[in-house]
């Protein structure tokens, strides 16, 4: 693998991988931004470049916002390599992807990993039969190949992303069978503490606001405060099992709901697939429920020349994404001497502004939209890790036998050892076992993580 | 944290990987008081993520009396521990790729057979391919040795440990040695919980022994490095032997659940103050070519996962199994060379053997510590 | 094996040409499925709802998170198994089939030997 040299390599082409990119290039360094899609946007203004009127329409306002991002980025000079995994970065800067069925690599000064977020494991029982998305999967559809459900779907969870689907739908014209919102009143007084800083983040609170009001008045069903989720399958035309329908609580009245189609959501957490392998420090945090790499406040790891911008340092969104990117670019410039300190400095006030502006809400939002404990840590029957099939029964058998963490639980049994690499289970885990010995998250840790960060042929390795 | 004096023992093992769970195990089988301190937790670095290959083929001479030894254990696992640790007989082969190899092959084995040792077989390529037929047919012969095979190194280094706690010995995990001393007949091991001590001790501490002897004032050329392992998707099963070739690096096992293990003494990174193992991907890149060439269906076999375990290895390739020439009291077991796995139940009845007997019951003088000449002390 | 659609397309204002109808095979039977997307979501708009079996208990699973992080979507294409159908852009005259179990490698197609014809990786 003979590897370019760049001075920057951005990994991820969302808000804050396009935005860094596009800002580096314009000061003069050479930059490579690398993605898996066909098409920037990443999730959040996925497929941006190719929507249609209709399609903008449908996904608002927020979703356009994209567009202008994207087109900047062309005009940036950066290099844009599409349909690239990358599927190691080490700490020496390396970047190794595969695109193509071939493999490739750079060697950056600088490394900016902008891989976003992921959707919060949802583990309630039945949640992997055919049918069952998360709402993410549900916007991508939408998104990048104008698909809704055939029949009235039934939206489950709690989260501006699972409104936010569900007014797109209702613009759509697409009839919505429930939405069955685990949120309750409890939450909505815990988040009463930030409402402060909510109400300063007014048009965001706003938006939110009238997304739920828009659902009201197109007269989907709402249910709150629900408990007790599970999911139930019955075979198909074809024979085969698949989601029939969701059964719940509501103040102990039990409630059951036929769907086929049911979406899920409790959150986005970062992806950290890359700075766990890293070895980079990661810190729990307790409002948001996840991991988050420690970075200063320019993004930089604890690893040298390495940087997180977006989602994947904390959730914040895509306007925190997009200014986050260009802090980081402006660091990066500063750091390869192309401007000095007091031009970056300068230059990143009103961007660092813009941040804590975009900040603002998130206590609020993490606070009232706290997923809840039964949906993080759920019964022994639910399936934790579902590559391997392992129940949370399984994991907690394993921790009465001595396993103190989830890399023993690898060991031990095959939790976390298949294909996604802990992405679908790693959190569940590692909460499942911090309640099993109780003790908090932070000190039970993450899964080790190992390349390949994206899957990898031995012919692809080996050159063929 | 407190200073005096914890846990008075017969024995101080230093290092909870297999060796040392073994020879805790054996020592407190005999009734011997066993304390265990481990830096990270039991079956953490080489022994838990090794490639579990149970393996008397290709062994140096000297080491070929004890993997016979241990190899009896491994078969009579569940008697002697109470745990399968995943064993499976599934024989060893060593392939030939040409000729030339295969004649290699065949010294290796009249060397062998001129020792008296018999385990070692040459079968030829309608063989090889009766036993494996999905091997690439270019193959020429094989080396084979029927009673080898494989097992799991976690659950064996664990199953060990478990079975000497069921005899009464201590683990103490998250307690690394930072500084060893004798004081007249008694050895002290100060860690940040502590001091142990005891009036014997045992050095099993795997890439990180070389500092203890160190300490002793009897260095030893041991260095670590980081071997690489690559484990894939599963597969529908096509491989039952343990295979490994002549003519370039490779072990290769397929588990019951249908992945692959591919290694072969790939070196990579290791960082022995940071306790950890780092994957050079370009090194692997060599791995994946021999696997490919051997078995072509593979090539569109995902890898799941690569990492670096922290190996020990000696300038002359054979590990330290002895009493210490400077102190007394003190017997060591480590620089293994990443062929420690299958010998870990062997060379655990030793140890104890060395510490109980003053004497072992097979010859070790090729591995006595002294038989370096001088050293120089990184 | 196709039974009616969890997903459709919405009817465009004006059809793009990249949208336009394409051929493909599932499970060897001629399947016309939405062309311009990833083929889960054709697979998906055109009735197909079980993309493979778990190779730990032979479950039936789909699509979950399409965007390439659950590995529920993996399908053989073209005889390549195991690859991410949300990642793959659809082309006519694709032959995919569901996956069952762990992927099914077989060393030798033509060879008639007992491993030739894999039994079913379902349990393994």
């Amino acid at each position: 693998m003979v590897a370019e040299p760049v001075d920057v390599a951005v990994i991820g082409a969302g808000p804050a991988g396009l935005a860094c990119a596009t800002r580096a290039a314009q000061a003069g360094l050479s930059v490579v931004l690398l993605d898996e899609q066909e098409t920037v946007g990443g999730q959040i203004y996925r497929a941006i470049e190719r929507s249609d009127a209709q399609r903008r329409e449908i996904l608002g306002p927020d979703y356009v916002a994209g567009a202008a991002l994207a087109a900047e980025f062309a005009r940036s000079g950066a290099a844009y390599v599409p349909n690239a995994s990358v599927w190691q970065v080490t700490r020496e800067r390396s970047v190794h992807y595969l695109k193509d069925g071939k493999v490739g690599s750079f060697e950056a000064k600088r490394v900016v990993l902008a891989t976003g977020a992921l959707e919060r494991p949802f583990p309630i029982p039945g949640w992997t039969l055919p049918g069952v998305l998360t709402a993410g999967a549900a916007q991508i559809l939408l998104k990048s190949a104008g698909e809704v459900p055939m029949e009235p779907p039934v939206l489950v969870g709690c989260g501006p992303l699972l409104y936010l689907l569900g007014w797109q739908y209702v613009r759509a014209g697409v009839p919505i069978r429930a939405l069955v919102d685990t949120t309750r009143n409890d939450d909505r007084w815990r988040a009463k503490r930030h409402l402060l800083s909510a109400l300063r983040a007014w048009p965001d609170l706003r938006k939110g606001l009238q997304l739920i009001r828009t659902l009201r008045e197109a007269g989907v069903p709402i249910h709150e405060a629900a408990d007790d989720l599970r999911i139930e399958g019955a075979p198909g035309e074809d024979g085969t099992e698949r989601a029939h329908a969701l059964s719940f609580s509501v103040r102990g009245v039990p409630q059951r709901i036929e769907a086929n189609v049911i979406l899920l959501h409790q959150g986005v957490v970062p992806n950290t697939q890359f700075s766990w392998s890293l070895r980079a420090a990661h810190r729990w945090d307790d409002a948001q429920l996840c991991f988050t790499p420690q970075t200063d406040s320019w993004g930089e790891l604890d690893v040298t020349g390495i940087f997180v911008a977006g989602d994947g340092g904390g959730i914040a969104g895509a306007k925190a994404a997009q200014a986050q990117g260009e802090v980081t670019a402006l660091a990066i410039i500063a750091q390869l001497e192309a401007i000095d300190q007091a031009t970056r400095d300068r230059a990143a006030g009103p961007l660092l502004r813009r941040l804590a502006d975009a900040r603002r809400i998130r206590p609020f939002l993490d606070s009232l939209y706290r997923p809840r404990d039964e949906n993080r840590v759920p019964q022994d029957d639910v399936v934790v890790c579902r590559c391997e099939e392992v129940s949370a029964g399984e994991v907690r058998r394993i921790v009465a036998l001595g396993c103190e963490g989830p890399n023993q639980a690898k060991s031990f049994g095959r939790c976390g050892m298949g294909p996604c690499q802990g992405r679908m289970c790693g959190l569940t885990v590692t909460e499942l076992i911090a309640d099993a010995r109780k003790v908090p998250p932070a000190s039970v840790g993450y899964y080790r993580i190992r390349p390949p960060i994206k899957p990898l042929t031995l012919g692809e390795l080996a050159g063929e | 944290m407190n200073s005096a004096v914890a846990n008075e023992a017969d024995v101080l093992v230093i290092g909870g990987g297999l060796h040392g769970s073994s020879s805790a195990f054996f020592l407190a089988s005999r009734g011997a008081r066993v304390t265990v301190l481990e830096a990270d937790y039991v079956g953490r670095h080489a022994s838990g993520v090794n490639a579990g290959g149970v393996r008397t083929l290709g062994r140096p001479l000297p080491e070929i009396p004890l993997a016979l030894m241990s190899r009896e254990i491994w078969h009579n696992i569940v008697e002697t521990i109470g745990d399968d640790a995943g064993f499976v007989a599934s024989g060893q082969m060593k392939i030939a790729e040409s000729e030339a190899e295969l004649d290699e092959c065949r010294a290796r084995v009249a060397l062998l057979e001129a020792h008296g040792f018999a385990h070692e077989k040459i079968i030829d390529r309608a063989s090889v391919l009766e036993l494996e037929p999905a091997l690439a047919p270019h193959v020429t012969g094989a080396i084979w040795v029927e009673q080898d095979g494989y097992a799991l190194p976690y659950r064996t280094t664990a199953a060990f440990r478990r079975a000497a706690q069921a005899r009464e010995a201590v683990f103490h995990e998250g307690t690394p040695v930072q500084r060893i001393e004798q004081r007249g007949e008694r050895w002290y091991a100060q860690t940040p919980s502590g001091t142990f001590s005891a009036g014997h001790l045992v050095v099993t501490a795997g890439a990180w022994a070389g500092e203890l002897a160190q300490q002793v004032g009897e260095p030893v050329p041991v260095y670590p490095e980081g071997l690489m392992l690559m484990v894939t998707h599963r597969v529908a099963p096509f491989c039952r032997s343990t295979l490994g070739a002549t003519g370039r690096p490779l072990s290769f096992k397929q588990f019951d659940n249908g992945t692959v293990v591919i290694g072969g003494k790939l070196i990579g990174i290791a960082d022995l103050p940071g306790r950890h193992g780092e994957v050079d991907f370009a090194r692997l890149v060599r791995s994946a070519n021999t696997v490919v060439d051997l078995f072509p269906h593979l090539r569109h076999l995902g890898i799941n996962r690569a990492w670096a375990g922290v190996e020990a290895l000696t300038s002359d390739s054979l590990p330290v199994i002895s009493p210490s020439r400077r102190a007394s009291n003190l017997t060591y077991s480590f620089g293994y060379c990443a062929s420690g796995f299958q010998l870990g139940p062997g060379c655990g009845k030793l140890v104890s053997e060395l510490v109980l007997d003053g004497v072992a019951s097979l010859p070790l003088d090729a591995f006595a510590i002294d038989r370096f000449g001088a050293v120089a002390t990184a | 094996m196709t039974s009616k659609p969890l997903f459709r397309v919405l009817a465009p204002l004006a059809p793009a040409v990249a949208d336009a109808t394409v051929q493909i095979w599932f499970n060897d039977q001629p399947l016309d499925v939405p062309g311009g997307r990833s083929v889960a979501a054709a697979l998906l708009a055109a009735g197909v709802q079980r993309f493979r079996a778990t190779p730990v208990t032979g479950a039936p699973r789909g699509p979950y998170c399409m965007m390439g992080a659950c590995f529920e979507c993996l399908v053989e294409i073209d005889g390549v198994p195991s690859r991410k159908s949300c990642l793959v852009t659809v082309q006519d005259g694709m032959r995919i089939h569901s996956q069952e179990g762990a992927r099914d490698l077989p060393f030798d197609a033509d060879q008639a030997s007992p491993h030739a014809t894999q039994e079913n990786a379902h349990g393994r």
